[in-house]
């Protein structure tokens, strides 16, 4: 008898649980769905009409996602390649391994202090989404690294026998035979670190910035800019405009369920391919 | 020909060496920066002064730096927070790993891996729109923004890393433990907590450690429900975090202020490095077992 | 072709090779044989050195390979394995299209035209015996073949490489019986052209295709002969245990 109140109990705390995420997210999308206009979505902010617009945010975000992922990719994989493929040396192993630990637990407000005093000050690129995109780039390099690795791991030690046995030469044998097989972990990488960014806010405050100026993709990068998060502090915090912040809210949550969506159904359908 | 296919190779080599060693390179950066740019008011102010310092009053005529009220925020909001969201995450942890139908743990792992991924702003956006409302009503206080709130807001952030990683390590319990524990009469749910949980504690220490890395870590969030002020530490005041100090005067700082700002940013560095060698650890330990 | 003079070698501390002394004919199959862990294949990957990849191997003596010793600092590794190519145990096609497979060696060593890979992939699909089964879909995937068809790709990339030696190791061990008797059928008909040296566990294999037969028994090479002589007359006392089936 007491043991089946253990059980329900516990049910119980579950279930309260689940009702919570329900409640923010039902809460969210209702207080923001509303406040999502076309007008919203499609014109710059301006003091003299009194009107904003996140146009620009979601530009934004789009650079410093494309800017940030095309330096990520290349830093992330190689690094992975490396550890599995090309190090020797067990202790060098364990340091870059500890270091990718130790990256992926210093919180963003720190990564946002040292991405300004050396991309914005030293670097002197001023506060822009470049400076932004590559302390995002820090930030990820960490989960890149991580799902590449897994999946360099499911590559048959046989395909790289069969290479070498065929006279093929360490690189020719990795390109051919080992990059492809570890387009999984990049996809997966990528869409973990998309999510990432488009939650993140303090590691941008200082070097992305919060201006809302309309720019194209290579003017944009060199420019200051918020993304979508950085508007919806600005605006919840500093301009007490919650419709707004509610509606950029909103759209995040619906692409962070997206991207979590993606994640699932790419993951599942990698195993299947890899069960085959 | 043999020589430049040689050399060839040598470079591919050091190239992927090279995107190898850029994670040390960065954690290096990180420490050298911080530590850089921490030192210099530490010196001015002195470590006392600064460390055990009661009142921050960095704009004032007679500037003060003392980040005592800082830290001990960060402290307590953790240390509630992981009151709080330990024993949620916890139960949570074990129902998915060991009770849950498979269609439910598939529902409620989509639901933690959402909660997971939701961005702090939102957090705090619902916590200023709810909590913050919610709390002055109902302890008749003029301001909700409190640590109180702050706290909540935390024990939630924190929850999806504690059963993550719980999860882990309940389900790396060797199945032979639990049969042997069955096989004597022993209930499931009694296995479950008498067995499984013991023998996956190194990884349970793990999922703590992590979430109390990941709140004392956010900023945020925090920012936008604990109210900022430089108050020592009270559960209906409104507080500033080790985070939150650094975030709320960075963007108008200057001289002694900014440099005091990258001293606290140190502070809390050496918070995490000392959290992450305690989590290395368990983890460690966690394998092994 | 191949003289192997005092070999020896070692994973770490353990020695896995004892002064093997040996002369391997060309265009004859010679086959290795002996219980497992005895060294036979250790000793057939030291042939094309692809135990190099295995880290803290220590290796002394000698392997002339047309009057070259194959571990002189100026060989070139991946050249030595275009000319001595090598079959796996377990049929090992990468994957992608049935063509880029046999492709993928010519392409390795600088072959980028179109008219001589299609040449090179017919003429060693057709050497391997495997053109008629797979001539209509050599863009299909590889890994969508049986495993002796796969197999016999393998052998077929080995020869598109045009090699002079092929190191087989053990390559039926994971087929049924029929594609193994084809394997063993191709292997006869490859001795015409290329040099063999077949790692086998199945002693009825050794007698059916071989020529020379070399027994190893703990990292010793115990016996090498014509095969005919050892499985009929064995010298040595431990070879006739083992071919009678005492041990094994």
């Amino acid at each position: 008898m007491e043991k089946k109140n253990g059980k329900r109990k516990i049910y119980m705390v579950i279930m309260r649980g689940l009702m919570g995420i329900l409640f923010i997210m039902s809460y969210v999308l209702v207080k923001g769905i509303p406040n999502i206009t076309w007008d919203l979505l499609s014109t710059t902010p301006s003091y003299i009409d009194g009107s904003i617009g996140i146009l620009p945010d979601i530009l934004n975000t789009i650079y410093i996602i494309i800017a940030a992922l095309a330096i990520v990719i290349p830093l992330g994989a190689g690094a992975a390649v490396y550890l599995t493929e090309y190090a020797g040396n067990k202790k060098i192993v364990s340091v870059i391994e500890y270091a990718a630990e130790t990256l992926s637990g210093i919180p963003s407000i720190i990564y946002g202090l040292v991405g300004m005093l050396f991309f914005c000050q030293f670097l002197n690129m001023q506060t822009s989404l470049l400076a932004g995109a590559l302390t995002l780039v820090i930030m990820n390099l960490p989960t890149v690294m991580r799902t590449t690795q897994e999946s360099l791991k499911t590559v048959p030690q046989s395909y790289r026998e069969g290479a070498f046995g065929l006279g093929a030469g360490k690189w020719r044998m990795i390109r051919t035979v080992v990059l492809p097989g570890c387009i999984d972990g990049i996809i997966t990488g990528c869409i973990l670190s998309v999510g990432r960014i488009l939650g993140e806010s303090a590691a941008l405050l200082f070097t992305a910035g919060v201006a809302h100026a309309l720019n194209g993709f290579f003017e944009g990068l060199n420019s200051s800019g918020a993304t979508l998060t950085v508007a919806l502090y600005f605006y919840a915090k500093e301009r007490g405009e919650f419709g707004v912040a509610f509606a950029i809210a909103a759209i995040l949550m619906v692409l962070t369920l997206l991207v979590n969506l993606l994640a699932m159904l790419v993951g599942e359908s990698f195993k299947r391919r890899r069960n085959t | 020909m043999k020589n430049k296919k040689q050399v060839f190779e040598t470079v591919i080599h050091g190239i992927f060496l090279i995107l190898g060693l850029i994670t040390v390179g960065s954690v290096l950066l990180i420490t050298v920066y911080l530590i850089i740019s921490g030192i210099p008011a530490i010196r001015e102010i002195g470590l006392v002064h600064f460390l055990f310092g009661k009142t921050w009053a960095s704009t004032a005529a007679t500037p003060s730096f003392g980040i005592l009220p800082f830290i001990l925020t960060s402290v307590y909001g953790t240390a509630g927070a992981i009151l709080l969201g330990v024993p949620i995450g916890f139960l949570t942890a074990v129902y998915l790993a060991k009770l849950a139908p498979p269609k439910m743990k598939k529902i409620v792992s989509a639901a933690v891996s959402l909660l997971a991924g939701i961005p702090s702003v939102v957090y705090g956006l619902v916590g200023m729109l709810v909590l913050i409302p919610g709390i002055r009503a109902l302890f008749h206080i003029p301001d909700g923004a409190s640590l109180l709130a702050a706290i909540i807001v935390l024990a939630i952030m924190i929850l999806p890393s504690i059963i993550n990683v719980s999860i882990t390590a309940l389900e790396a319990v060797p199945k032979e433990y639990e049969d042997a524990s069955l096989a004597l009469g022993a209930t499931p749910i009694e296995t479950y907590f008498r067995v499984s949980v013991p023998a996956a504690k190194s990884g349970i220490a793990a999922a703590v450690v992590l979430g109390v890395g990941r709140a004392i870590g956010e900023a945020m969030a925090v920012m936008m429900v604990a109210g900022n002020a430089s108050n020592m530490p009270s559960l209906f005041q409104s507080v500033r975090f080790l985070t939150t100090a650094v975030a709320s005067e960075m963007s108008y700082s200057s001289g002694l202020q900014q440099q005091a700002l990258f001293s606290i940013a140190l502070v809390l560095f050496l918070f995490i490095m000392l959290i992450n060698a305690i989590l290395n650890f368990f983890l460690k330990r966690s394998k092994e077992e | 072709m191949i003289t192997v003079k005092d070999l020896c070698l070692w994973y770490g501390n353990t020695q896995a090779l004892h002064h093997i002394n040996m002369d391997i004919p060309e265009k004859a199959i010679t086959a290795l044989i002996g219980p497992s862990g005895c060294g036979k294949s250790t000793f057939l990957k030291t042939l094309n050195r692809m135990n190099d990849l295995i880290p803290g191997i220590r290796i002394t003596g000698e392997v002339c390979y047309n009057e070259k010793n194959i571990f002189s600092p100026d060989v070139d590794v991946n050249m030595l394995r275009k000319e001595i190519g090598m079959v796996f145990q377990k049929p090992n096609p990468f994957p992608m299209s049935i063509y880029d497979n046999i492709a993928y060696g010519p392409r390795t060593h600088g072959i980028t035209s179109r008219v001589k890979l299609d040449d090179i992939v017919e003429r060693s699909l057709r050497d391997a015996a495997i053109w008629d089964e797979v001539k209509d879909r050599l863009r299909k995937n590889a890994l969508g073949l049986s495993g002796g068809q796969q197999q016999r790709l393998c052998i077929a990339r080995a020869l598109a490489v045009s090699p002079d030696v092929l190191l087989m190791d053990e390559p039926t061990s994971a087929l049924d019986p029929i594609s193994t008797s084809k394997i063993e059928e191709l292997a006869i008909s490859l001795k015409e052209k290329y040099t063999i040296i077949i790692v086998t566990h199945n002693m009825q294999q050794a007698v059916r295709i071989s020529d020379k037969v070399a027994f190893f028994l703990l990292g010793e090479m115990i016996e090498y002969n014509d095969a005919e002589t050892i499985f009929s007359m064995p010298s040595d006392k431990r070879t006739e245990d083992y071919i009678t089936g005492r041990f094994g």
